[in-house]
């Protein structure tokens, strides 16, 4: 069975079956452009402190240079004691969290024990790896498990590190300088999210990928606390006029009203999903 | 960098990945455990390494227990070969596989990219090994004890760190013998310095 998994690791195979060939070749025949994939911009991050994890994480998720989402959740639930935040393609880290997530929940019920940060990491290596980069994902796990806490960054190949903080996505480098300066071992959980919190703004002001809010979840050995906003760093401001004229503002000359009589035949109501 | 000596083997490395010009882990731990008494230096793609690496850790382990015995070294850089040569068109890993074991003692295998296995006293590997190749030359001689083995293991990786922009952090050095495995971590600033100005 070994020699069969040895083989599904390394994607030797047809490297286009991945792509929509087909799809691309029509588009550029008609001269229109592949629509480029939703990119969360990003920047990600997480911190071992004395009790826990930290993970923090922006909001904005871009298409190419436009913002498609102000608000978008970053920090996605793998177990009741790890979750995971995610850079790089949108829908390569929605899907993959949720794929881990939902099979780290059938191991759990087959081991009958509380899931392992280093599963979940191994997990998500070993897919990686075999879609040789192809999947976009770039990760940051953390969580709280019978050996303590744990913080791994996992990158769309496939390597892994494990280490006290690691930093993601377009903004790393902005979040990376102010862990640097500021990290020391077991910090106390204030001092964990105020770290945490300055590095996702160092990020969102100085990295154009990453902007909005900023969204904390702090993973202890007993609780999670997600917090959504911690921080709404970029509050849209009240507008301080209207381009509105009042009515009178132009004078009315003459005034004419001609009823239309309309026989109401259908009366429906649909409701459209905000969810 | 591997070396053997009389009843064990030295290993080191630096520990610096970078992606690009950042770096992205400036404390990695490049000596891998295989098994007990059987390390790997790695060097090349990190995914590719790490892969490569737990799929043998893991087939060791499995034969290991159905031999009932610790495994030898030349059978891990077997397997390192036989993945290595394999997938050598998709993969990019350059491999030092040293260790102990009760037949041959200490003993170092280069599995270098391409996939060949070769056993040697000595071997040197990764991007800044280009540059160390004339100090090894130079200054290794057969029959050094473990604490010389150490102590050119930490000037060659210091040499090599100070030269290659894709090496530096620290120095982290390991002995393999029959007693065990000892661990060490040189810190930038203790390094071993040689004027070059």
């Amino acid at each position: 069975s070994f020699f069969f998994f040895l083989s599904l690791t390394f994607f030797s195979g047809n490297i286009f079956l991945l792509r929509n060939a087909v799809l691309e070749v029509e588009a550029i025949k008609v001269g229109c452009s592949v629509p480029a994939a939703r990119k969360t911009g990003t920047t990600i991050c997480g911190v071992v402190f004395k009790d826990g994890v930290v993970l923090g994480a922006d909001t904005r998720a871009t298409e190419g240079m436009i913002v498609a989402d102000k608000n978008c959740s970053k920090i996605h639930y793998i177990s009741p004691n790890i979750y995971c935040c995610g850079a790089g393609t949108a829908a390569d880290t929605e899907m993959t969290t949720q794929l881990i997530s939902s099979n780290l929940e059938l191991h759990s019920l087959s081991t009958g024990r509380l899931p392992r940060v280093a599963t979940a990491n191994r997990m998500l290596k070993q897919m990686l790896f075999r879609y040789q980069g192809y999947i976009g994902a770039a990760l940051v796990l953390g969580g709280v498990d019978c050996n303590g806490p744990h913080l791994y960054s996992i990158y769309p190949h496939g390597s892994t590190d494990k280490l006290p903080y690691v930093t993601m996505g377009s903004g790393s480098l902005a979040a990376m300088a102010v862990f640097e300066d500021r990290y020391k071992p077991d910090m106390e959980e204030d001092a964990a999210k105020q770290v945490v919190r300055d590095a996702i703004a160092a990020g969102i002001f100085n990295d154009l990928g990453s902007g909005s809010n900023i969204d904390l979840c702090v993973i202890t050995k007993n609780k999670v606390n997600y917090i959504r906003p911690h921080d709404e760093a970029n509050k849209k401001g009240v507008r301080t006029g209207d381009y509105k004229y009042k009515q009178g503002t132009t004078g009315v000359l003459t005034k004419a009203v001609t009823p239309i009589d309309l026989e109401l035949l259908e009366e429906s109501v649909q409701t459209m999903d905000t969810s | 960098m591997a070396v053997e000596y009389d009843g064990g083997v030295v290993i080191g490395a630096d520990s610096r990945t970078t992606t690009g010009a950042y770096i992205a882990n400036r404390v990695t731990d490049k000596l891998t455990r295989i098994h007990d008494k059987i390390y790997c230096c790695r060097s090349g793609s990190a995914a590719d390494t790490q892969a490569i690496a737990e799929i043998v850790a893991y087939q060791l382990g499995f034969h290991s227990i159905e031999l009932d015995e610790p495994p030898l070294v030349e059978t891990a850089a077997n397997l390192f070969r036989a993945s290595c040569y394999r997938y050598r068109e998709e993969l990019t890993a350059g491999i030092l596989v040293a260790g102990w074991d009760k037949r041959k003692g200490g003993q170092v295998y280069s599995v270098p990219i391409g996939g060949m296995l070769v056993r040697q006293p000595v071997s040197v590997g990764g991007s800044g090994s280009t540059y160390i190749y004339g100090f090894m030359d130079a200054n290794y001689k057969p029959g050094m004890n473990k604490e010389q083995c150490m102590e050119i293991t930490a000037a060659a990786l210091s040499l090599a760190m100070e030269r290659d922009g894709s090496s530096g952090g620290v120095v982290r050095l390991a002995s393999i013998s029959e007693e065990g495995v000892e661990r060490r971590v040189i810190l930038g600033n203790q390094l071993p310095k040689f004027s070059t100005h």
